[in-house]
């Protein structure tokens, strides 16, 4: 293995750990707040993505697909919480689970049926287009490191929400004790609809900014659900630092994992086998890591609420 | 009460008589495919029955449930290709493989509560997943055809549509019977006495841990049997069998027909499959409809299709 490929691979484990921090960050405060099991959030990364390629093919410009897509994703989601999530908040987490599997299964078939089954593309923005030379004569693409550098602002201006604000402090408190937040005399249901709006718009962004990477398809949201749910368990349920840091911790194991598995299989195994074994690995490897955290950290590494 | 407890036994017993009586329709009418679907729907009414049992009785939502029926169905679909066709060998070795993988997955499980169990089940299912995608001895991600169906003492009972569906019936009886039993004994009422209030079981000197694990290597080895069954059933196995999407639609089964009752789940796996088949009959968007009338059960049907029947 070469610094070279090493180098790449860890900038792209930081892209998808940037990626995974944008929708686990909705999920962890919507269930941290809330106590609410949302698994259509990850469609939320899906209609992300296709409301700004929509967008993209109405206007021709990446910045306004951006805008357009941000502002249907949200229009969505508060659609969605209006019509079914309202009336989930007070239910037990499997009637949670089971109707928002519910919309999974409504909305992916919805955009099947609107756009199609065959991916689609965002191209990337002109001015983010091309590559540039980072060390000994690696070119990496312009967008790839925007992704990340706005990902990284995104979790900057989330920390400062969260600590510096008012309704951070809100959200902190509800995440640790949300009864007596509301006998406090807060509005919490409206706390509610900013959470959720917020993580919403969030995995929206996220879909947007990876649909020129990535292809933009039926249920392209499932496996990175899953994905950030690993994020938020890992993390500790609530705790944004801990999705932050487990976001990175997944995002680089899970990348490395699969282009170095083999290599390393081949270490310990013959070539045939380590050709089996290697993939596979890499695809356990951060089942194998969150297994690990629960077993010695029952509660993910930073537990929000003490209970 | 009178009319209680004749829901409690006269609804699974007149389920079980008229699935006893489904090849007789199909015999009448000629119709292979109702034989062949129930046959399918039973196998699934296994699993169902075996995942209610852990998750009404105890509280345990395993979110990795299918990767029994792929590690049973794997077992018996590895054997054969090399050769060994005998279901005593097979079937004892599918649900033993099933019953370790729910020890060691339970015993680390069980430490977690809440959405982190659900999460830890999910990502042992996952582990267990990726480890058949690399069999590529055994067809890799393409799965691996079975050329032919287990053999119980010559007998050939495997390969008869009639014969081969009281054998997954029996299985199912079986299966509902023990468990049944086991929730009226003094382990039962451990178990959901854990569930209403673990503090004062572990305060009258009684450890829920073991019993929740027992539970759980429990329903993972009955569900393994019915990945055996499987694998003779569609003469094939693949990883497809044990995508978390396939443990979703396992606990949706549970739900929907009513969890705690056991009989609930095997109506749950009917209403589920039928539902699927008539809605994809109609249009291949059969999830449009049936993604809002899943949200519409959850939220206004409360207890399921067994709540319905009682008239809550």
């Amino acid at each position: 293995m070469s610094t070279t490929l090493l180098a790449v691979q860890t900038l792209n484990g930081l892209q998808l750990g940037i990626l995974l921090f944008l929708i686990a960050a909705g999920l962890t405060l919507v269930f941290g707040v809330m106590d609410f099991i949302n698994l259509a959030h990850g469609v939320q990364y899906m209609l992300g993505a296709y409301l700004a390629v929509a967008g993209y093919q109405l206007t021709g410009s990446f910045w306004l697909a951006l805008i357009i897509g941000l502002a249907l994703a949200l229009f969505c989601g508060l659609v969605l919480e209006f019509l079914v999530f309202r009336r989930l908040y007070d239910r037990d987490h499997l009637d949670q689970v089971l109707a928002t599997f519910g919309v999974i299964l409504f909305l992916n078939e919805a955009v099947k049926v609107i756009w199609g089954a065959a991916p689609l593309s965002l191209p990337a923005p002109n001015l983010l287009d091309g590559a540039i030379p980072l060390v000994n004569n690696l070119q990496y693409p312009v967008y790839r490191l925007a992704l990340i550098v706005s990902g990284l602002g995104v979790a900057a201006l989330l920390y400062v929400l969260v600590t510096r604000t008012r309704v951070g402090m809100l959200v902190r408190a509800g995440a640790t004790n949300p009864d007596m937040v509301a006998a406090l005399g807060v509005n919490i249901r409206r706390l509610f609809m900013i959470v959720f709006g917020f993580g919403t718009m969030l995995a929206g962004f996220a879909g947007i900014m990876a649909a020129p990477i990535l292809s933009v398809e039926p249920g392209m949201g499932d496996n990175l659900l899953i994905l950030a749910f690993v994020v938020i368990v890992v993390g500790g349920i609530g705790s944004i630092r801990g999705a932050f840091l487990a976001a990175l911790i997944i995002g680089l194991v899970d990348t490395l994992g699969r282009s170095f598995a083999t290599d390393i299989a081949k270490l310990a195994l013959p070539p045939a086998a380590a050709n089996d074994v290697g993939p596979a690995l890499a695809s356990m490897l951060i089942y194998i890591l969150m297994a690990a955290v629960l077993f010695f950290r029952p509660s993910g590494l930073f537990p929000v609420r003490s209970a | 009460m009178m009319t209680r407890r004749l829901t409690a036994v006269g609804l699974p017993a007149a389920l079980f008589v008229v699935l006893a009586l489904v090849p007789l329709y199909a015999g009448v009418f000629d119709d292979r495919f109702v034989l062949l679907f129930a046959t399918r729907i039973l196998i699934f009414a296994i699993v169902a029955v075996s995942l209610d049992f852990i998750l009404g009785y105890g509280e345990m939502v395993s979110f990795g449930h299918a990767a029994y029926i792929g590690l049973g169905a794997y077992a018996v679909g590895i054997l054969a290709e090399h050769d060994v066709w005998a279901a005593w060998i097979s079937f004892p070795l599918a649900m033993a493989v099933c019953a370790l993988f729910a020890l060691v997955t339970g015993a680390i499980s069980l430490r977690t509560r809440g959405v982190y169990f659900i999460m830890i089940t999910l990502a042992f299912g996952q582990m267990a997943y990726y480890t058949t995608t690399s069999l590529s001895a055994y067809g890799g991600d393409d799965g691996l055809t079975m050329w032919g169906r287990s053999e119980l003492f010559g007998t050939g009972l495997f390969n008869g549509d009639t014969s081969f569906y009281y054998i997954v019936f029996g299985v199912l009886l079986a299966s509902y019977l023990i468990l049944k039993v086991m929730t009226r004994s003094r382990f039962g009422r451990v178990l959901e006495g854990a569930k209403q209030n673990e503090a004062r079981m572990e305060a009258i000197g009684i450890d829920p841990y073991r019993y929740r694990l027992t539970a759980f290597v429990l329903a993972g080895t009955i569900a393994g049997l019915a990945g055996a069954l499987m694998a003779n059933q569609a003469e094939f196995v693949s990883p497809a069998y044990m995508s978390w999407h396939r443990s979703g639609e396992l606990i949706v089964m549970v739900i929907l027909g009513g969890m705690g009752h056991l009989h609930g789940a095997i109506l749950g796996a009917i209403a589920y499959m039928v539902l699927e088949e008539t809605l994809s009959g109609y249009t291949e968007h059969w999830r449009l409809i049936f993604g809002p009338l899943l949200i519409l059960i959850v939220l206004y049907g409360k207890g399921g299709l067994l709540g319905a029947i009682r008239g809550r």
